[in-house]
């Protein structure tokens, strides 16, 4: 009995603050709605641990516990493969961020010079470099 | 030079931490190669690479975090797609690579797409020892067999390439380490360029120590054939 207290608090727990994680907007609605998907999951099962003994009789594995930690560390890595694939977009578009303020960055000193030399920018090189790029 | 139509020629220059050498790099291109016009990109130096290479007369990008070295030779692909260069040489701002070479590889542009100016092919003294070196030289078997020409220095940041290849960089030029070098050419074979190989001389760097534990030249090993297999099955 003193196990399921134990469970179920932290499923509770668990619960709470991705909630209060989501109201203050500090977690992507999509990570958000995965994890409340998964605390109201799993939050029977704390109360209720043998909830699962049906189903991995069923498929030979000895006890609902044994099945449900091999789900747990399957779903974890997929998890873990998400936010590695994420990641890499991310920085992907930061390096092409980074690309783009770069050339901005030498574009812009250039103009500053050509003004203060008082010069007029050549405005048709400038159209031709809108143009293709 | 041979840019008899008026060709414009752009040489790319990766930089980082290079404020002891690229003064003497870029006034030696610009003496060796008075039409070409010199970009450096510096990969967010701590010291005052920009300001030198700006005072010694190129044309600086300036990136905001280390994205290295595959990283700033992609924007300088993208610089030189975006404001139409037909010709762009890569080259190391350390000082290595001999910019008198620059004309024999522009020349060979007229046949191959990507010409690679190679060590070990001949010319000069340059000497890589120990495993590092075998594993250059199966890199370079390896890569032979898939350019169907034969290179004996995959590694070489010294290379020059026409229109085509600008634009097909500018959009995939990996930044992984050794991506930069092997993944480059594979891409270019696959998307069927044809790749060949000019002999240079490469001076010793004039600043920076080459590493030579055997633990790295394994693990520079085990890296290179990872990129070459990652090379081969990519999309």
């Amino acid at each position: 009995m003193r196990l399921v207290i134990v469970t179920a608090t932290t499923g509770l727990v668990m619960l709470l603050v991705i909630f209060e994680l989501l109201r203050r907007r500090q977690l992507r609605e999509k990570y958000g709605a995965l994890w409340l998907v998964v605390a109201v999951g799993v939050l029977p099962l704390a109360i209720f641990p043998t909830l699962l003994d049906g189903l991995s009789s069923s498929l030979g594995i000895a006890s609902g516990l044994s099945l449900f930690l091999f789900l747990a560390v399957v779903f974890l890595l997929l998890v873990t493969v998400h936010l590695s694939w994420e990641c890499s977009r991310l920085e992907e578009e930061t390096r092409d961020l980074s690309e783009e303020i770069a050339m901005l960055r030498s574009d812009f000193e250039e103009l500053r010079q050509r003004t203060e030399l008082g010069q007029t920018p050549d405005t048709a090189d400038l159209r031709e470099e809108a143009k293709t790029a | 030079m041979t840019m008899a139509t008026g060709e414009r020629l752009l040489t790319i220059m990766p930089a980082w931490n290079e404020s002891a050498s690229i003064a003497n790099v870029i006034k030696e291109i610009q003496r060796e190669v008075p039409d070409t016009d010199i970009l450096v990109v510096d990969d967010n130096s701590d010291d005052d690479t920009v300001e030198v290479a700006r005072s010694a007369g190129a044309r600086v990008l300036h990136l905001p975090y280390h994205l290295g070295v595959g990283g700033a030779r992609r924007l300088g692909y993208r610089y030189a797609r975006d404001h139409r260069y037909h010709v762009a040489v890569q080259m190391d701002s350390d000082g290595q690579h001999d910019p008198r070479y620059i004309p024999d590889m522009v020349t060979m542009l007229a046949t191959t797409d990507l010409v690679i100016g190679a060590r070990f092919a001949g010319e000069g003294r340059y000497k890589v020892r120990g495993p590092r070196q075998w594993a250059m030289r199966m890199l370079s078997a390896a890569l032979s067999k898939i350019a169907r020409s034969r290179l004996t220095d995959t590694t070489s940041g010294y290379r020059a390439c026409g229109r085509e290849l600008i634009e097909y960089y500018a959009r995939n030029y990996p930044v992984e380490y050794l991506g930069d070098t092997v993944d480059t050419i594979v891409q270019a074979r696959r998307a069927g360029y044809t790749i060949g190989q000019v002999a240079v001389a490469m001076r010793p760097r004039q600043g920076g120590t080459p590493s030579n534990s055997p633990l790295k030249a394994m693990i520079y090993l085990f890296r290179a054939f990872f990129a070459l297999a990652l090379a081969l099955v990519r999309r």
